[in-house]
């Protein structure tokens, strides 16, 4: 898993590296984008890093919660597209966007605290 | 050369009184809250090293009780590591109580991740207190995962909704409420309409003599909305205080003392037995602030308050663990 994972993350960094070199910058930078299959949300500071996130669809996107305190990510939709149970520290929470939208989610615990996922 | 001279020079301030004693005997003069008589919704505070200072008329009451908070059981961070140690010295503070109050109010965050364990250490702690009743309102905490079921199974008895209720101790009238369910994004604390109605009711035929005590987790008033440190629909429920003479809420939340005197109503919130927090807008996020582990138990506390029958007068005493 982890093995195969770095690989994919080697492919990756390798197409960045020739499309620097080759075709352009741009294009390479969203075709590494959309080759990913998994992105992080880190949960820190009382606040979702990055805010907001772009992703194509298909994504799957892990929160991580790198607080002393116990957090949690619930989408703000009715019905609800996901809800993690709470995340003490270190513990994550992943979700698979297979449609395109927006997603917008908060922590229940702390509702200062929003975030929004993008599904292109 | 020029360096240590510099040395030295550091070296003769602190022995000229910066040293760390005279730095701890700062931080527990900061950690020891105060003293406060509330007479006509004027609020009277006195530092709790000048209580010697205080006859004992002000200092006694006809009904004395205790407000701890935010015990946050099972919490193990470096900002402290023994919260179950904090909390059975904030009952052995209780018990060393010159009068000894008649209840306990804890203004919730029994637990810090809602788990079973953790509500069970905190009930045998308290067993050890005096005071054998104790009136408990939840924090965001302890409804982690299951909306307050448990929370309803284990403190709800008699309670109304998602665990709201009152009840009168020797003229005055308690009310615990609960804004700590429900919440919505970017938003605050909330009562919802449900609770509001029911409070409504509950005081409409009260004299307007009667000394009111809230309480409830989430400060009821604007503390650092910023951070989420109030409640969304609290006007509502002052509103329906407005004609009563002397109005005391107490919360907890937010980790440190704070108070607030607005017309009749007198606003107070406690320390917590676990870990202290920043104050407003003094850090990037209201996450729990390390101090020092000697310095840790003058920013933890107790709330003991005395009510004084027939004079509408409260006096509240945040005191610290040092």
């Amino acid at each position: 898993m982890r093995r195969s994972v770095f690989i994919a993350g080697l492919a990756a960094a390798l197409a960045l590296g020739v499309g620097l070199f080759g075709i352009g910058r741009k294009s390479s930078v969203v075709q590494a984008q959309q080759k990913a299959s998994t992105t992080e949300v880190k949960v820190d500071n009382f606040s979702f890093g990055p805010v907001t996130l772009t992703v194509p669809v298909g994504t799957t996107v892990t929160w991580t919660n790198r607080d002393d305190i116990p957090h949690t990510i619930v989408s703000t939709d009715d019905p609800k597209a996901f809800k993690s149970k709470v995340l003490d520290t270190d513990e994550k929470f992943s979700f698979a966007f297979t449609k395109a939208g927006t997603y917008p989610y908060f922590c229940s615990i702390h509702p200062k605290m929003t975030g929004k996922v993008i599904v292109q | 050369m020029s360096d240590k001279k510099k040395d030295e020079l550091l070296h003769d301030q602190n022995n000229d009184g910066v040293n760390r004693r005279g730095f701890l005997k700062c931080m527990a003069w900061a950690g020891t809250g105060a003293f406060c008589v509330m007479q006509g919704g004027v609020l009277k505070s006195y530092s709790l090293s000048r209580l010697s200072e205080l006859n004992t008329v002000d200092a006694k009451g006809e009904l004395s009780f205790v407000q701890i908070s935010d015990s946050h059981m099972g919490f193990n961070k470096p900002a402290n590591t023994d919260v179950a140690g904090t909390l059975k010295a904030a009952v052995d503070k209780i018990n060393g109580l010159a009068v000894a109050p008649e209840f306990m109010l804890h203004t919730g965050d029994i637990s810090h991740l809602s788990k079973p364990e953790e509500f069970d250490t905190v009930g045998q702690i308290l067993k050890s207190a005096k005071p054998k009743d104790v009136f408990y309102v939840p924090g965001e905490h302890d409804v982690l995962n299951d909306d307050g079921k448990q929370f309803l199974e284990r403190y709800g008895k008699g309670s109304k909704g998602a665990g709201w209720y009152s009840f009168d101790k020797k003229g005055a009238h308690f009310i615990g409420l609960v804004n700590v369910m429900n919440l919505k994004a970017g938003g605050l604390g909330t009562l919802g309409h449900e609770q509001l109605e029911w409070m409504e009711n509950d005081v409409k035929h009260l004299k307007s003599s009667t000394p009111i005590v809230v309480f409830a987790h989430i400060p009821l008033w604007s503390v650092y909305p910023e951070w989420g440190w109030g409640t969304d629909d609290s006007a509502q429920a002052l509103a329906y205080l407005k004609k009563f003479g002397s109005v005391t809420v107490l919360n907890g939340h937010i980790h440190q003392t704070m108070q607030k005197v607005e017309g009749n109503v007198t606003f107070h919130t406690a320390c917590s037995t676990a870990f202290p927090q920043p104050q407003p807008g003094k850090a990037d996020s209201p996450g729990p602030m390390k101090v020092p582990a000697d310095q840790l138990r003058s920013v933890l506390g107790i709330t003991d308050v005395n009510y004084v029958q027939g004079q509408h007068a409260l006096a509240v005493v945040d005191s610290s663990l040092a």
